[in-house]
């Protein structure tokens, strides 16, 4: 990608609350990121297993600090947390 | 051959050898996912065989791939498709064919417009999609060799392609 080529890919499926969620958080960090669309079907999606250890959306992949995780929760925590005010990063 | 004259589709002023292929950015499909991407960040890893068709599920769409496969030119360029269909029936597609090949969506058929390739379906009212048509980049996007369907149906030269790949890539 030759834009900038953001260093958050968020691998998220079509219309799921708990990805929206995240993005709701990326959005309000003001933070850029990828997306990466998969199937509804959970047996088809490898690469999100591949990344994150499980098949579940949301996951994120974070280059920027090495961290891989699933669950909007503890997404949406990591991304406070890391990005938010005061944050680390 | 037939006895009948086959339809003949109108003039286009598509972009040809030497120019720079319209740039653009639609979803991109693979086999796991898809993903904004601009067609000069794909050619910039190498040659890129650029292939217009109909939408998915049209026959002339499973006899262009199933001939892109035979030939094999995945193997020597990078292999990226354009219809109209939804990244969900792209994905069916990599399942059956298009073996090593990306995707793009583009449902509105703007990328259609800009390349004038542009098919306006008879009987499928508000349905416009991509003539077959094949043109081959190099990394800045300079077309190497265009071809463009001049009927309804009309088959890529898949010889000419497979000389235009041997003499540039």
């Amino acid at each position: 990608m030759s834009d900038s080529d953001p260093h958050i890919t968020l691998y998220r499926l079509q219309a799921c609350p708990f990805c929206e969620r995240v993005v709701r958080v990326l959005d309000e960090l003001d933070l850029p990121y990828r997306s990466r669309f998969v199937e509804p079907m959970h047996a088809d999606r490898n690469v999100v297993k591949r990344v994150s250890g499980k098949r579940s959306v949301p996951a994120i992949v974070d280059e920027n600090t090495g961290v891989k995780m699933s669950e909007s929760a503890n997404i949406v925590e990591y991304l406070t947390k890391t990005y938010g005010d005061g944050g680390v990063a | 051959m037939v006895d009948f004259e086959v339809v003949s589709l109108p003039e286009t002023d598509h972009p040809t050898v030497g120019e720079i292929a319209p740039d653009f950015t639609r979803p991109l499909v693979n086999e796991e996912y898809w993903e904004d991407a601009s067609l000069s960040s794909i050619v910039a890893d190498g040659p890129t065989l650029l292939v217009f068709h109909p939408m998915d599920g049209a026959f002339p769409t499973t006899y262009i791939w199933k001939e892109i496969d035979e030939r094999g030119f995945a193997a020597d360029v990078q292999v990226v498709g354009v219809s109209i269909s939804s990244p969900y029936e792209h994905k069916e597609l990599l399942k059956e064919r298009a073996a090593d090949a990306r995707l793009f969506s583009d449902p509105t058929a703007e990328v259609a417009a800009a390349y004038d390739v542009e098919h306006d379906l008879d009987g499928m009212a508000g349905v416009t999609e991509h003539r077959p048509a094949v043109f081959l980049l190099d990394e800045e996007r300079t077309i190497q060799y265009a071809w463009v369907a001049g009927e309804w149906p009309e088959f890529p030269a898949y010889d000419e392609i497979a000389a235009a790949i041997d003499d540039h890539v």
